[in-house]
């Protein structure tokens, strides 16, 4: 078992006929991914490595099943991405485009229904590891176990992950939620669904600096509405204030969105934060126990 | 992307939003000029990015061709800086505008709230002050709002505002227009934050822009060239540049203050380094994010950009290779280090993922040694930064 993706996952590319796309695909059905095919408007019929190339995610839905798609179309298509699959029914979105106009997102976010669950902007994708990868995440490094792992950064999560690994410590599903200021999925989002799922014993939280996403899901903590145990690490503890670091939406604007706040945030409900990524497994065995 | 005042005032005229006539002034002589056709009560302020210019005497009164020579010759060139920023900012630019008779200051602003993941409106009656310090001491005074952007900017979402922030209720309907307007001006320039303060009530009633702070969001730039022509020098920074020139984002290079320069590839891994080399007891001297599968000529130009800062003594590359390769990071450290940019007795290099065994085996056919961990290459270089003579 996992979240939001897993072995009968029918995965389809939007852009797959461009370099990152095609690339990506490609490595998603290495990974054992179920890759039914791929869109690029105008493209339909063809097929480009194996992969059955649609003109768009309705007629791919129709003809394939298709109830993931992974989006690589650059920045000024890929809201227009978005509300297609959530248009044709995808009930898992995930964009991995960096760069989308902020607006672009608000719009496409204030229509899309509960029906399809937006991953990203600006995100690794979704992995249960063993089962599929959906994204941008090198496979080899995870391993399928019983821990699930949210995080607003890639390659922290890659380092993080790298850690569990090592340490013995496989995964039911890690969520690259994204970079950017708006995205679909936050961590209470995760979270719920790692509540919810049996297969899924601890979740370890990988924050950042800006926002208050990390704040709320330790309400969530508090609220008991989230009860299993968590380990968390904030990325961008000596960034200094009012400087975007690399992320969009990592910036400490005024007081919001102080790594402070959000170490302290997690410790009042007795969610360790570690210090650095190879403290991560030695903390998830404690919570665990 | 930030404006400066004036820029943000312009836009504002555009959008029909009133605000005090004015002009920007490069030079002394162009001041003298603007006071010479219209000698009236006037403002010179300084065209800074950085806050707190009042408090360093960035802002002078003038009211005619001779009076404005002192102030204008005060200002421009005038170095701002403020506690968050000590380096500061020069002036380049003044925007001279008439005086409003200011009978009462309010707060407006038009921001992205990410829970809601709508536009936010905050508006106040305590206007003209630091607006956090409101918001920490009278949070009750200031009113919020977040507007669905399906339905967009309704005249009512005005009123209902103005009445949550106790404005007078004379300006309801002049203040419901001029948010309509904002609200219009924040979309079509893909602004992330529009902000007035004070928004001032003139001694006759009139609604009016004392200020105007406007940041665009830089992703949404390529359909506003009109906007995106307006970049202020004093917000460029050369190594910024190159780094944007060698293909990189807006965000990827951010210049610190330490002596460690970091290289890393990805946002998250790179904040993460930052922080490793910090905790190992020092000071990171810039942000660089090489992004995702970065070839040998982006590697190249980073190390070069990184070390081009007179300040890094040690060199802290940490590369977790997902769609990175090892074997172009070592090849572009490798031509960085041959064209004599740097030397490999100041490098540390941490590299694992993918093709990290070619990588290594570049890098030890070249005498450089890799170390296994983040926390072990951030110890490593901090203590190279320390021990390394100039």
């Amino acid at each position: 078992m996992s979240i939001y993706l897993n072995k009968d996952s029918k995965v389809i590319v939007q852009g797959i006929t461009g370099r990152e796309g095609l690339y990506h695909a490609n490595r998603m059905r290495a990974y054992g991914t179920n890759m039914v095919g791929g869109v690029t408007p105008g493209k339909g019929g063809q097929t480009v490595e194996d992969f059955a190339v649609f003109d768009g995610v309705a007629e791919a839905r129709e003809k394939t099943g298709a109830n993931v798609s992974v989006i690589f179309v650059p920045p000024p298509f890929a809201a227009d991405a978005m509300l297609e699959a959530a248009d044709a029914g995808v009930e898992l979105v995930i964009c991995i485009t960096e760069g989308i106009p902020v607006h672009d997102v608000i719009k496409a976010m204030a229509v899309i229904g509960a029906g399809t669950r937006v991953v990203g902007p600006n995100c690794p994708g979704v992995i249960s590891p063993g089962e599929a990868l959906a994204g941008i995440m090198p496979g080899h490094v995870f391993a399928p176990g019983r821990v699930g792992l949210i995080s607003r950064s890639g390659t922290a999560t890659y380092e993080i992950v790298d850690h569990l690994t090592r340490n013995g410590i496989g995964q039911s599903t890690c969520v690259g939620i994204g970079g950017d200021p708006i995205i679909g999925s936050v961590f209470v989002d995760c979270l719920g669904a790692f509540e919810a799922d049996p297969a899924t014993d601890a979740v370890v939280i990988v924050g950042e600096i800006g926002g208050s996403d990390e704040e709320d899901a330790a309400e969530m903590i508090e609220k008991s509405k989230f009860t299993k145990p968590a380990v968390a690490f904030i990325g961008g503890r000596s960034a200094p204030k009012g400087k975007r670091m690399g992320h969009a939406g990592a910036i400490i604007s005024g007081n919001s969105g102080t790594p402070e706040s959000k170490v302290a945030a997690f410790q009042r409900v007795n969610v360790p934060v570690a210090d650095s990524p190879s403290d991560i497994p030695a903390l998830v065995k404690r919570a665990i126990r | 992307m930030r404006l400066l005042e004036y820029q943000g005032k312009m836009l504002f005229a555009q959008a029909g939003i009133p605000t005090p006539p004015g002009k920007p002034a490069a030079t002394v002589a162009e001041a003298v000029a603007i006071m010479r056709s219209n000698p009236v009560p006037s403002v010179v302020k300084a065209q800074v990015l950085v806050g707190g210019r009042g408090k360093a005497g960035g802002i002078k009164f003038c009211t005619n061709a001779d009076d404005v020579v002192e102030p204008a010759k005060a200002i421009l060139g005038m170095r701002i800086a403020n506690a968050q920023n000590p380096e500061g900012e020069i002036a380049k630019t003044i925007w001279i505008e008439q005086r409003v008779d200011i009978a009462k200051e309010l707060y407006l602003s038009i921001a992205i709230d990410r829970a809601s993941k709508r536009p936010i409106i905050m508006a106040s009656a305590m206007g003209g002050m630091d607006v956090e310090e409101v918001a920490e001491k009278h949070p009750e005074a200031i009113a919020k709002y977040r507007i669905d952007p399906a339905m967009g900017y309704s005249s009512f979402v005005g009123r209902r505002v103005a009445r949550e922030a106790a404005l007078p209720k004379e300006i309801w309907n002049q203040f419901s227009a001029l948010l309509g307007k904002l609200y219009g001006l924040f979309f079509d320039a893909g602004a992330i934050l529009v902000e007035i303060n004070p928004l001032a009530i003139t001694k006759d009633g009139k609604l009016i822009a004392s200020d105007a702070k406007v940041e665009l969001d830089d992703s949404g730039l390529f359909r506003r060239p009109d906007l995106a022509a307006l970049k202020s020098a004093s917000e460029t920074d050369p190594l910024k540049e190159r780094a944007i020139a060698a293909g990189l984002g807006e965000n990827n290079y951010v210049q610190l203050d330490g002596d460690v320069g970091i290289i890393g590839n990805g946002a998250g891994l790179v904040m993460g380094t930052l922080d490793a080399v910090k905790q190992a007891g020092g000071e990171p001297a810039n942000f660089l994010d090489v992004g995702g599968g970065a070839k040998a000529d982006v590697m190249r130009e980073a190390v070069n950009i990184v070390t081009s800062n007179p300040k890094v003594k040690s060199l802290f590359i940490n590369i977790f290779g997902g769609i990175t390769r090892g074997d172009e990071v070592a090849k572009g450290l490798i031509e960085a280090l041959s064209t004599g940019g740097w030397t490999k007795d100041k490098l540390v290099i941490r590299l694992t993922g993918t093709n990290e065994k070619e990588g290594r085996a570049l890098l030890s056919a070249n005498g450089i040694t890799s170390v296994e961990t983040m926390n072990e290459g951030a110890r490593a270089a901090v203590a190279l930064a320390k021990t390394h003579i100039m």
